[in-house]
């Protein structure tokens, strides 16, 4: 975890008055609506269908056991009992009211949480992988330079007022847990041959109504170039972005529009102007920063030990373990997922109670630390293996084992219609009736891996375009349907789903995707053929076949 | 999707006027005693351009008690009861579709 040192403490106590002092003006009248919209942004306070929406930050996806239960105590004083959890590792609130929420935020502020930069046109909350710091496949880790990235950006002058809004991934793994390809910038940190760290950069990635995968535009930047070389690429957005209309703002735009080769240059040029100077990170600014990631004291432990074992003999245990336990960098350890997915349930929500039963089980065997994946579950990132039966059972008497990570019914769905004031049709819902369609979980295994990401419009925040099946909602004279999409993903192979064929009627879409899994289990060539493979080899058209003949 | 604030008008039936309530964002509807209500049954219903403009600008006169007012379709049912005229008005009045978590 990192450690918040007394200037982000007073920072945040500052910040929570200065929001005070807004709301009981806004109250009183001596703020307009136009005037105090912004300033709420700038906090993460929406105005969604019902009420306000609080959106909080989850740097990199990293929370602390304080933390969440912070966050169950806001969702059960100041809310209606649970939070939503996002695929940007954020965490909203649904129903908070305006003169309560100065209150709900000093509660957060005093374990270090807020809302800054989760809206706005300003670089926004930097992700990464959940697993940062617990799994063997990265080469360090890279919450360092998120948390780097953080500072450097947090009320950053020259990039409050941006084009849009502008988000950064960053992976250290080979496999791309955190979608780097489909953000503004996606940063791949790796070692070049001389086994120095530095970071591919990518850029011009991004969904919404005109999706682009991310374009290289330097393979290799030594990591003490990071911030020097992200404030060249923001000026050149910054400068040539559009702003004449918000559907060509972003930079995925400006770089399709010059290309990738012309954004480059231009970003070597300002570079080279600036690389040298007071962004160039030292050894001992990267050090400062490092220090404070303060690791777990791991115990000396096998793996496999005789607990595990044994615990294996039960089946239920035995299911849970092969799903959602992953491999630790530290012997006798083990990475856990929570999926925040049961049957039927909304995707990504938590009770008050089930946040506090997390942090419990953190404290109790997991460092007190928690993760959160953009996939919308929940991660233990450090938990001895010799535990991993008493946190099953736990776990599992909360409602928080269903053994169904990356399976059929672990879907990706924003608030859609539901809350949200921009969406034009539902996704929890149609999410809920998919996953009751699969809830014969050795059903859902012997299909394997497949991701399903629903949107309520064409903004995307459930990331459609890169969910194997992708489903978005759109609106006919007044009617919702859906467009369905095969073949995308968000992984290190990132690529746009094909669309399906016509869309078709909310009623419709539970048993068109269970027609298109149907027809994989067909037409795979053999069970450890996932479905993405499937499909990347026949294409959509034998499923466009099967299925629209079937509708 | 460009919100329904953001949307040219249309006014094809009975509409009414509706916004969010200030202090806590609850869904209200503008009543022809120039106040808000969150009763739907109380809203002032027009169904001319004119008078939904004239009703809206009244509305958004003050925004010290609602804010984001906009034009909303509505239905009048057989025995003169006001219904909401479009899904994500349903949405609004009533609340999502699902069972919230609990």
């Amino acid at each position: 975890m990192y450690a918040y040192d007394e200037f982000d403490r007073a920072f945040l106590a500052e910040r929570v008055d200065e929001f005070r002092d807004q709301v009981v003006r806004r109250l009183s009248g001596a703020l307009t609506e136009d005037e105090f919209k912004p300033l709420r942004l700038m906090n993460g306070v929406y105005l969604q269908l019902h009420a306000y929406m609080l959106r909080i930050a989850i740097p990199y996806g990293t929370l602390n056991a304080d933390q969440l239960r912070r966050m169950a105590h806001v969702a059960r004083t100041y809310d209606r009992g649970y939070g939503h959890f996002t695929t940007r590792q954020n965490i909203q609130f649904n129903w908070i009211k305006l003169e309560e929420l100065p209150e709900a935020m000093a509660a957060l502020a005093e374990v270090g949480v807020h809302g800054i930069q989760t809206s706005g046109n300003c670089i926004r909350n930097v992700t990464t992988d959940q697993w940062s710091g617990a799994t063997p496949e990265e080469c360090d880790d890279p919450r360092i330079w998120a948390e780097i990235l953080r500072q450097y950006s947090t009320l950053h002058p020259e990039f409050t007022y941006l084009p849009r809004k502008f988000k950064i991934a960053i992976t250290a793994a080979a496999h791309d847990r955190a979608a780097t390809k489909v953000h503004d910038v996606g940063l791949r940190l790796h070692r070049n041959a001389q086994g120095e760290l530095g970071f591919e950069v990518l850029v011009g990635g991004g969904l919404g109504r005109t999706p682009f995968v991310g374009k290289s535009i330097r393979p290799f930047l030594p990591v003490r170039d990071l911030l020097s070389y992200i404030e060249a690429i923001m000026r050149v957005y910054n400068q040539y972005g559009r702003r004449d209309n918000i559907y060509k703002a972003r930079i995925k735009i400006l770089v399709h529009e010059i290309g990738a080769e012309a954004f480059a240059k231009a970003v070597e040029a300002e570079w080279e102007a600036i690389r040298g100077g007071a962004l160039h990170l030292t050894d001992e600014m990267i050090a400062e920063i490092r220090g404070r990631f303060i690791y777990p004291a791991f115990q000396a432990l096998e793996d496999d030990p005789a607990e595990l074992v044994e615990a294996l003999k039960d089946a239920r245990f035995a299911t849970w373990y092969r799903n959602s336990v992953h491999k630790h960098k530290v012997p006798g350890h083990s990475i856990v997922t929570i999926s925040l997915k049961p049957v039927g349930a909304p995707p990504g929500d938590a009770t008050a109670d089930q946040m506090d039963v997390v942090a419990d089980l953190a404290d109790d065997y997991g460092f007190g630390e928690i993760r959160v994946g953009h996939e919308q579950n929940l991660c233990l990132p450090n938990i001895a293996q010799k535990d991993l039966p008493e946190l099953w059972r736990r776990l599992d008497a909360a409602g928080l084992a269903t053994p169904n990570v990356n399976l059929v019914n672990d879907i990706i769905a924003c608030p859609g219609l539901d809350y949200c004031a921009l969406a034009n049709a539902r996704a929890i819902p149609v999410a809920q009736e998919i996953a009751k369609r699969f809830s014969d979980l050795d059903r859902a295994r012997g299909i394997g891996r497949l991701h399903i990401n629903i949107s309520g419009c064409i903004n995307a925040c459930g990331h459609h375009h890169v969910g194997h099946i992708g489903i978005l909602g759109v609106e006919k004279n007044g009617q919702e349907f859906y467009q369905i999409t095969l073949g995308g993903r968000a992984d290190e192979h990132a690529q746009l789903g094909t669309l399906l064929g016509p869309a078709v009627s909310y009623e419709q879409v539970p048993g068109l995707i269970e027609d298109v899994v149907d027809t994989y289990m067909e037409l795979r060539a053999g069970p450890h053929e996932l479905f993405i493979d499937t499909v990347a080899r026949l294409g959509v058209e034998p499923f466009k076949e099967r299925v629209y003949a079937a509708h | 999707m460009a919100a329904p604030q953001q949307q040219k008008l249309k006014v094809n039936g009975p509409v009414a006027v509706t916004a969010n309530r200030l202090t806590d964002g609850a869904v209200v509807w503008r009543t022809s005693g120039e106040g808000w209500s969150v009763d739907l049954a109380e809203a002032a219903i027009v169904t001319t351009a004119d008078d939904a403009i004239a009703l809206l600008a009244a509305a958004q006169k003050r925004d010290l008690d609602a804010v984001g007012a906009y034009v909303a379709p509505v239905v009048i049912e057989a025995d003169g009861s006001v219904k909401p005229g479009n899904l994500r008005e349903r949405i609004r009045v009533a609340g999502p579709t699902f069972e919230l978590p609990h």
